[in-house]
């Protein structure tokens, strides 16, 4: 079977570091393939070598048949990357920034402007497309950025960690755009760092860390591996974990329970196990600061997979990939006070 | 826990996967004919650019106004007798410093350009890979020409004549735009190897402050000493004021104009390339 996007024992190094180190990647036409792990894993890498911005230093990639090194410049003519930071030129405008790209496409003015009034229609940015780029807010810029990748209609389009940074509601917007890209017929490889968003987008989940591939299955296959729904329950008196312990260990007997400082998690079967931990909590009147359903952060995914927490080594990716920490995520924050 | 279980929920399955993919409309098209217009589409960016932020301006519109000031009238009287004969010697030669002086903010501009992640989104498209590059400098010649309408206004007010007539002055301004768009590739070249726009201007000052001091912009070389009146004959800073000195209050031009026009060339041969390599290079 033939994959759009297909990549084969990826590497690449930057000086002391090892950013990839044999990566395959593949997705089908018409499907989204998510590229799950940590900062510093080598998802910027990965996007920049497919998007032909980098070199890898060994193994092949290729995109719609093309080869990302030789076959270049055709590559480019199908892919659409929206980085990790909004490469919108700040000092034009909305429109002006996609009028730009609309030209260096090849579409006449008139053309250009057109289909830079759709998008921006699309985007919910028509009220701003005369301001420039500078006024925006992080998620207008996102949007933008979105958008301007988008001008020369990509069959396949990358999204280096197109969410991060963004409040909830705007992410789940991102979210129906990235179903609509699919719905219209583009294959879209995307980045995160959040298993929920992989499990809601992809159709094929990849796990890397350090370089390496460390799973590769679809969201329900690797929710299967890592367990599925877990609850955390932080009780407002640390001293009555133990009592929290005991209900969780009666509501789901086999599963292993991670204890925080503060809180317990464990894995559950079924979504009426909340409603079971709420009946039990609140018999044995345990007043709780925080309780929750939710699906693995991604630390809890490794230390599954890899039986350790995520290696908070620098990153390999280099400035680029640095700056996430400023990620505003509340699974994210977890996963940091839980490490 | 703001996190819903709801976001659990698988997204919707996808559709059909046999449907054909959207045409590229736009992107199928050929790029070989479209480099001129791509040039200019990133021309127009910079001028944009340049237009919301007059500040970057000043380089070329205050800048050159206070050297002419201080210049004349604080070392004036001591170097030329009076201030207004100085003036008459520095105003063309105060042209080529200001010119090598101006191309080090283009420099600075695709530096921070690259650390942004603006070109990234050029690279990832058919574009010639030089294009970036190409329109920045383009459109550098209009920061040029308001440098060059600048310095010859305001010496005029301050009562500089051009002595020979209006078309050879008018030269002396062509020669000057054309040798500022071949020494300008110097700042992009450097642009594109050192780390920070803030480093572009170190460098770049390392290299132009030499230039143009040593050089016969400020004073008449015959008082300096020998190796050193060596450099100030071969720097092309020199040849380009000895130029446009001649066109406009007169002189030889001949010998200085062919020398200019062979460091004009030697410039695009070297730093274009190196220029490019630097881009390529850089991830």
């Amino acid at each position: 079977m033939t994959h759009t996007i297909e990549a084969e024992g990826l590497t690449k190094r930057f000086g002391a570091t090892q950013a990839l180190d044999g990566v395959d990647l593949a997705a089908a036409e018409g499907t989204v393939l998510g590229v799950l792990g940590p900062n510093g894993a080598g998802k910027t890498t990965a996007v920049r070598i497919l998007a032909t911005l980098l070199r890898p230093d060994s193994g092949r990639a290729t995109v719609a048949g093309y080869d990302v090194v030789r076959d270049a410049s055709k590559v480019r003519r199908i892919v659409g990357l929206t980085g990790q930071y909004a490469s919108v030129d700040e000092d034009l405008t909305g429109t002006q920034n996609l009028v730009m790209i609309g030209q260096l496409l090849n579409l006449n003015t008139r053309d250009a402007r057109a289909r830079s009034a759709e998008l921006l229609e699309w985007f919910d940015l028509s009220e701003a497309a005369g301001r420039v780029a500078k006024t925006y807010s992080g998620g207008m810029r996102r949007r933008l950025d979105l958008a301007a990748s988008l001008v020369g209609r990509p069959r396949v389009i990358f999204l280096d960690e197109p969410t991060t940074g963004l409040d909830p509601a705007k992410r789940e917007d991102m979210w129906d755009v990235v179903r609509r890209l699919v719905t219209d017929g583009s294959t879209v490889l995307l980045t995160t760092q959040y298993l929920d968003e992989a499990d809601a987008l992809a159709d094929q989940i990849t796990v890397i860390d350090r370089g390496r591939v460390i799973a590769n299955n679809t969201p329900e296959g690797l929710k299967r591996t890592i367990g599925g729904q877990r609850i955390r329950v932080k009780p407002a008196d640390r001293y009555r974990l133990d009592d929290v312990r005991r209900i969780l260990a009666a509501i789901s007997p086999q599963a292993d329970q991670v204890t925080g400082r503060d809180e317990i998690t464990v894995p559950v079967d079924g979504e009426q196990a909340l409603a079971a931990t709420v009946a039990a909590l609140t018999a044995e009147g345990i007043a709780v600061t925080e309780l929750s359903l939710h699906l693995p952060s991604l630390d809890e995914v490794f230390l599954t997979l890899t039986g350790q927490h995520i290696d908070e080594s620098p990153s390999p990716d280099g400035s680029t990939d640095a700056g996430t920490d400023t990620d505003t995520h509340p699974e994210s924050e977890k996963a940091e006070a839980a490490a | 826990m703001s996190q819903a279980p709801t976001a659990t929920v698988a997204a919707p399955a996808p559709p059909a996967r046999h449907r054909k993919p959207a045409p590229a409309a736009a992107a199928s098209t050929s790029s070989q004919g479209g480099y001129h217009r791509h040039v200019l589409a990133l021309a127009k960016r910079s001028l944009i650019k340049t237009w919301r932020t007059p500040e970057a301006l000043i380089d070329v519109t205050v800048q050159p106004i206070i050297f002419l000031v201080m210049f004349t009238y604080i070392f004036g009287g001591a170097i030329g007798g009076t201030s207004q004969d100085y003036l008459q010697f520095l105003l063309p030669g105060l042209l080529g410093q200001s010119i090598a002086m101006a191309g080090v903010a283009l420099g600075q501009n695709l530096n921070s350009d690259i650390e942004k992640g603006v070109f990234d989104r050029f690279r990832s498209l058919p574009i010639g890979r030089s294009v970036p590059l190409v329109g920045a400098v383009i459109a550098d010649i209009g920061r040029y020409l308001v440098l060059c309408v600048v310095t010859l206004g305001f010496g005029m007010l301050m009562g500089f004549r051009i002595e020979t007539n209006p078309m050879a002055a008018t030269a002396g301004i062509g020669i000057s735009l054309a040798f500022a768009l071949c020494f300008c590739w110097i700042s992009v070249f450097v642009g594109m190897t050192v780390r920070t726009s803030g480093a572009v201007q170190g460098v770049m000052f390392l290299i132009v402050l030499p230039l143009s001091f040593a050089s016969n912009t400020f004073v008449n070389p015959d008082t300096m000493p020998s190796w050193l009146q060596t450099f100030v004959k071969v720097n092309p800073i020199s040849q380009l004021v000895t130029t446009v000195r001649g066109l406009m209050i007169g002189g030889p031009v001949a010998e200085s104009l062919m020398w200019t026009l062979v460091w004009m060339a030697i410039l695009l041969i070297v730093f274009v390339p190196l220029a490019l390599r630097g881009y390529r290079r850089r991830a």
